[in-house]
């Protein structure tokens, strides 16, 4: 496979992936608000926080973290290179790149979201009482990409590439999605375990479609339960350590290297799962959630680096002698 | 009753003859359509659009971050053409492209043409499409132009003639399969009772064609794009999807020892045959242009080694120039020992006497172009002109004949076209393509390109032409 074709192909996952998860971090918003106790008020920041893009949202917007201020930069703002809007606009340019290597439902389904977005941008979907459907049919479309893959892709290279590309991105939007509980405030150090608290776990298991699973497996809604769910399980498709488990496998598929590592990416990856593997919650406590998924993002950062190296990286034509 | 309000008119109409009578290749497609009502047609127009607009069947107007992307607008009314009428479009095109391919080799060659004066030799040498590197070369099995796009019209006798060889990668053969499948599904059951041929074994006979060219026992076959950007990267894609094959920008070959290799995530892949779609002189930047950053250096030379084969071959391009078109009647007498098949569109080569005589007498009914200038340059419409500039062409003609040629202007046939006022006529073209490998073939179907504005002749799609699918049956 051309390597500008599997770049193409790793982005196009990464992209949709991420489109998705925008729309469930704003999910995560949405579900709260329906159970906030009055006179308890949205908070938008710990979202754009989570995302990483605090300080760009703060040259635009200085510190308005109203609703309307909050979606829009996630989700419409054309100048932030990571909202909906241009994630999928990505997404279908990289679809484009590789289109005699995709299935043509994937193209058309892409196509037609991208439309779906602009078309919502235009109609101002932000400023609405309630766009909570907008994102609901955007999550949708992206889970029907998903599904048209599964049943058409061929298991060879292309494949492997986009869900190396689709599990490196949510295993860091995982991270960002738990780590929004570190932003969220409580109103006091006595909220702690509070029903409020609870509602902050709550809408984070539903923003990753985890809610009945975890009450299924735990009952009860605990901190150390979740995190252990979220991070640890290694069923769950939306964990991090299910997820690590995935890019690693990719990768060996890709080379066709068996049990260690045949290249820095898989030496990178192999560690990193085995430290997660071989975690327990306690030890994440310890560290400390948010600087545990701190340092996980940057060991994500650093496997995609060397993804790049061993597959993307092309050389110049232009630099040869002749 | 759809065509009731539908005029005759003086020129060609593909469907209905001066008297109104509908013509023996639409009748079948009349009866059938006749069961339609209008609000059916007006929906089946709008999915037809929401389908290109799926498919991405689209070109960039410009390039920004919002850049416009626009689709070719696909009319609901095919052009028919009857079997018998193909004949003649297909021998005639496989006449003309044997003639052109044996001319550009001769050119690169021994220059007999131009030594028996049957072609003025300072007209090709000075052309900047003449590619010195080119003489003395061999392209693989000896073809050059392997795919063509011939214009062709019909005039108000309809009589066929040639419009324009387009040798330099010609474009629109993917509307010409993808309009097609659009079509179908709009009139299934009519598409079905009809017997059209069919269309969509195109990509299996290039990619036949390409593999045929490999000078090596291995035939890799890659698609040479500009880039996503190019406005018909659509097409780029959709044949190297279609082909099975990959699809490569410049970045993506490299060339060692004079051989092309693909950069895949497993290392080098050899290239043997390419499809390019970036003009000659961007090819290399060793070989032409230095400037381009589009192309594969190294490229040139390794296809003059043999080791890879380009399709179209470098240098093509000389054949496909206003002045050399003047000339192809006499290519095909000159070659084949035949009067061509389909002629040329009346042609006055100023250089000639008689030629002159008659356009210095009748220019103000006359186009007259120079032959070396591109595109609107350098050309008066002579019933469009004023007095004034009649006589300065005149006397520019006199002072230089060599540099102009002169034609009628020309009408075109119409075809039955949606509009907002029901079926009216609009002026059409036709676009057939033509592969030269082991054989050469046409695919038996065109695009068909559509002045959607009343009575205008301009069907290209930056100035508000359209599409058509082109049906040509089997009886």
């Amino acid at each position: 496979m051309l390597s500008r074709v599997a770049d193409s192909l790793f982005w196009l996952g990464r992209y949709t992936e991420r489109a998705e998860n925008y729309a469930r971090f704003i999910d995560v918003n949405f579900n709260l608000s329906l159970d906030l106790p009055p006179g308890i008020k949205e908070q938008w920041e710990p979202l754009v926080s989570a995302t990483g893009d605090k300080n760009r949202f703060s040259e635009l917007f200085n510190t308005n973290y109203s609703r309307e201020n909050a979606i829009f930069f996630l989700a419409f703002d054309r100048r932030n290179s990571n909202a909906i809007i241009s994630t999928v606009r990505y997404a279908r340019e990289n679809a484009r790149i590789v289109r005699e290597n995709i299935p043509r439902e994937t193209w058309e389904v892409l196509n037609d979201l991208y439309y779906y977005v602009e078309e919502a941008c235009k109609k101002k979907i932000w400023k609405k009482e309630d766009p909570k459907d907008c994102f609901k049919k955007i999550k949708s479309q992206l889970q029907l990409l998903n599904g048209i893959a599964i049943d058409n892709v061929p298991r060879t290279q292309g494949w492997h590439f986009s869900k190396l590309g689709q599990y490196l991105e949510r295993a860091d939007k995982t991270s960002r999605i738990l780590d929004v509980k570190y932003h969220f405030l409580l109103p006091s150090v006595d909220d702690v375990g509070s029903p409020l608290d609870f509602l902050h776990w709550i809408a984070l298991l539903k923003s990753v479609s985890g809610f009945n699973a975890y009450r299924r497996m735990y009952g009860k809604i605990q901190p150390s339960s979740i995190v252990n769910y979220l991070v640890l399980n290694r069923y769950f498709p939306r964990s991090i350590l299910f997820c690590l488990i995935n890019v690693e496998s990719c990768l060996h598929e890709i080379s066709g290297s068996g049990p260690g590592y045949s290249n820095q990416a898989e030496k990178a990856i192999g560690n990193l799962r085995a430290d997660i593997e071989f975690a327990d919650v306690n030890d994440i406590f310890e560290i400390g959630l948010h600087e545990y998924l701190d340092e996980l993002q940057q060991r994500l950062n650093s496997i995609s680096d060397y993804i790049y190296d061993q597959y993307f990286k092309i050389q110049s034509n232009f630099t040869q002698e002749f | 009753m759809l065509f009731k309000k539908y005029p005759t008119q003086k020129h060609f109409d593909e469907m209905f003859d001066n008297e109104h009578n509908c013509r023996p290749s639409y009748s079948g497609f009349k009866k059938g359509l006749e069961k339609f009502s209008d609000k059916k047609l007006l929906q089946l127009q709008y999915s037809t659009d929401k389908a290109q607009k799926s498919m991405g069947m689209t070109f960039n107007v410009y390039h920004d971050s919002e850049g416009i992307e626009k689709i070719l607008h696909l009319d609901l009314v095919p052009r028919i053409i009857s079997n018998s009428e193909w004949h003649i479009i297909e021998q005639g095109l496989q006449q003309r492209i044997e003639a052109i391919n044996l001319f550009i080799n001769d050119i690169y060659h021994d220059q007999k043409v131009l030594k028996d004066k049957i072609v003025p030799a300072e007209m090709i040498l000075s052309s900047s499409d003449f590619l010195e590197p080119c003489i003395g070369l061999d392209p693989p099995k000896g073809i050059w132009c392997h795919i063509t796009g011939s214009d062709i019209v019909r005039d108000d006798n309809g009589q066929f003639y040639i419009l324009e060889d387009n040798l330099r990668c010609p474009s629109g053969v993917s509307y010409l399969l993808e309009n097609r499948e659009i079509i179908k599904q709009a009139f299934p059951k009519l598409f079905a009772s009809l017997g059209v041929r069919p269309v969509a074994e195109y990509p299996s006979m290039l990619l036949n064609m390409l593999q045929y060219m490999s000078p090596g026992e291995n035939s890799t076959v890659a698609v040479l794009t500009p880039g996503i950007y190019n406005s018909a990267y659509f097409e780029h894609s959709y044949l190297a999807q279609q082909m099975g094959t990959e699809l490569v920008t410049g970045q993506d070959l490299i060339v060692d020892n004079k051989k092309v290799y693909m950069q895949t995530t497993k290392g080098l892949e050899r290239v043997d045959s390419i499809y390019r779609r970036i003009d000659d002189k961007f090819l290399d930047p060793l070989a032409f242009n230095p400037e381009s950053m589009l192309g594969v250096p190294g490229l040139f030379e390794a296809y003059k080694a043999g080791n890879v084969a380009l399709a179209n071959a470098p240098g093509t391009g000389v054949a496909d120039d206003k002045a050399v078109y003047a000339y192809i009647p006499r290519i095909i007498k000159y070659y084949l020992d035949q009067d061509p098949i389909i002629e040329n569109v009346p042609t006055y080569i100023c250089s000639e006497k008689d030629d002159l005589t008659y356009v210095l007498e009748n220019i103000a009914d006359l186009v007259v172009k120079e032959t070396n200038a591109a595109g609107g340059y350098g050309m008066l419409i002579g019933p469009k002109a004023t007095k004034a500039e009649h006589e300065k062409f005149k006397k520019l003609v006199k002072d230089n004949p060599r540099n102009y040629i002169a034609q009628p202007t020309l009408s075109l046939s119409t075809v039955p076209t949606l509009t907002d006022e029901g079926f009216a006529p609009r002026h059409v073209d036709l676009r057939p393509y033509v592969l030269y490998g082991e054989t050469i073939e046409v695919v038996p179907g065109a695009l068909t390109r559509v002045a959607l504005v009343k009575d205008s002749l301009v069907v290209n799609s930056s100035q508000g032409g359209g599409s058509k699918d082109t049906w040509v049956l089997f009886d």
